[in-house]
């Protein structure tokens, strides 16, 4: 990913910085700058997620793209955060620790390196509450 | 309106084809396409090609040009257009060239796919892949493709009954029919263990839950019903065309394990086609995973929800059962060059309706269906063809 392709989402990835519709109340993270309930008549303003939800699935990725292969296995899921939007993220645990229903919270990780010399990822991770 | 048939289809061997460039390819399946429609290329109006990555998989972009021009078409000028939605970039090309004639506009169309896989390492093959999701907020998290189907098997699992053995059941019967089936890929038969028993990719989706990467394209054309007969003794009527899309990340969809388009593209074809789900002989369904077979009979309501593991375990997919699914060896056995699956797809459907898929014909076939899946489910194509 260049620089400026991950540069700008920044504040989205590091704070979990997404958007919500004032005109219904309905949350979006990823952000989105368009509600696709109200479209025209919404009103997006920036929201900053609490950073806790539940597990909706998983799986264990034991065959990985190249960056993501030092990591391997490594767990992914879908978290459906309190405030009601899905996202796809990883949850830092044993990879035979994860099951649906877990409650998980935000935390701050490196995410993929590019390249020995290039750029590094970071952004929000889940762990386990409990 | 105007009714539209298939006049002609043509298929490449699928498989890891080394000695064949991106342009062999198509030249190969369009010329068996032409020769059996007993058309030439001066006969061409159009051309539709569905196409999804050659920009990564080749580095080559301007797919419409090159081969309208490899095909020999450069100085009739004829529009040539390339059509892209992922893994379901073959089935939008058939449907864009059945518009185009049923408008009127055009006459004899081609709709073809291509892609050429093999070109490059597989970790370039699978990044690519994952363009097929949303890059920015699924794969940038480390989400495999194979990881988001995994994703979908076991909220699957978590919900309704499927046991590991069933969900085997797929690829073994896939891989059955690939065995009937002289352009697969694969063409051994292997068993529940050797699905079980394969490297593990993303759990629980095992390596021979997965369908390949491959090279391969096939070719069909269309024309005017009225006009069919010029051409073939056997043409096969569209009964129905039908398109859907839906969020292009999984984790927004309604449900996980339902694809939603899958379901309201199945729904359109069949009032268009004005058929019901126990007229339809056969189907090819997008099986990229064997989970995704799972589903998508499901959800074009071949079976009820929760019940395909045991519909699968008990044949009824099988050659001989209820609703023969993936007659070809699906994408798990026959291959998966991803732009040309959805012509694949009706090149099968199109042999079985005029009785000529020898080992794995189905008896008597009148009303085939084809489903052809993009992404996660971001985009569905359904058609129904029939006999004439």
């Amino acid at each position: 990913m260049s620089v400026a392709r991950f540069w700008r989402k920044i504040p989205q990835r590091y704070n979990l910085l997404g958007t919500k519709c004032e005109t219904c109340g309905r949350h979006f993270f990823p952000p989105r700058t368009f509600c696709p309930d109200c479209r025209r008549a919404g009103k997006i303003v920036d929201h900053k997620f609490a950073g806790s939800g539940t597990i909706v699935t998983y799986s264990v990725i034991h065959t990985a793209s190249e960056q993501y292969e030092a990591l391997t296995p490594y767990v992914i899921a879908i978290v459906k955060l309190d405030e009601g939007p899905q996202i796809t993220t990883q949850i830092v645990c044993r990879p035979d620790h994860a099951k649906i229903g877990m409650r998980v919270k935000s935390v701050f990780r490196r995410i993929a390196t590019d390249g020995e010399s290039g750029i590094i990822h970071y952004g929000t991770k889940f762990v386990p509450v409990e | 309106m105007r009714d539209v048939a298939v006049i002609g289809v043509g298929c490449t061997k699928f498989g890891e084809k080394w000695a064949c460039s991106f342009r062999d390819l198509f030249v190969e399946a369009g010329s068996l396409a032409l020769k059996d429609a007993h058309l030439a290329g001066e006969n061409i109006d159009a051309m539709y090609v569905g196409n999804m990555s050659a920009g990564r998989f080749i580095a080559q972009e301007h797919i419409g040009a090159l081969i309208a021009d490899y095909a020999g078409m450069a100085t009739r000028h004829i529009p040539s257009t390339r059509v892209e939605a992922a893994c379901a970039s073959g089935g939008l090309a058939f449907r864009q060239a059945v518009i185009a004639v049923a408008s009127g506009m055009e006459d004899i169309v081609v709709a073809a796919g291509v892609e050429k896989m093999t070109d490059v390492e597989p970790g370039i093959s699978t990044d690519a892949l994952t363009g097929a999701a949303d890059r920015e907020w699924e794969g940038f998290m480390g989400a495999t493709f194979p990881g988001l189907y995994a994703m979908i098997a076991q909220d699957y699992m978590h919900r309704y009954p499927l046991t590991r053995e069933q969900l085997a059941q797929v690829a073994v019967k896939n891989h059955y029919n690939g065995a009937r089936n002289p352009i697969a890929q694969f063409q051994q038969e292997i068993t529940i263990d050797t699905v079980i028993r394969s490297t593990m990719v993303a759990e629980p989706l095992r390596l021979f839950d997965c369908s390949p990467i491959t090279d391969g394209a096939a070719a069909v054309i269309v024309a005017p019903l009225e006009r069919a007969r010029e051409f073939t003794d056997t043409p096969i009527r569209v009964l129905a065309s039908a398109q859907a899309s839906d969020t292009i990340a999984l984790h927004d969809r309604r449900d996980i394990s339902t694809l939603d388009a899958s379901v309201v593209a199945g729904q359109r074809a069949f009032k268009m086609a004005k058929v019901t789900r126990k007229e339809i002989d056969m189907v090819e369904v997008h099986d990229c995973f064997s989970i995704a077979e799972i589903c998508a009979i499901e959800d074009l309501g071949f079976c009820k929800k929760g019940t395909a593991g045991r519909f699968t375990a008990d044949g009824e997919t099988a050659l001989g059962g209820k609703i023969p699914v993936n007659t070809s060896g699906g994408l798990k056995a026959c291959g998966h060059p991803v732009g040309a699956t959805g012509i694949k797809q009706v090149c099968e459907i199109v042999q079985q309706l005029r009785g000529e898929a020898g080992k794995r014909q189905i008896d008597g076939a009148k009303i085939g269906m084809t489903h052809n899946v993009g992404g996660t489910g971001a985009t569905v194509a359904v058609h129904i063809l029939g006999r004439v």
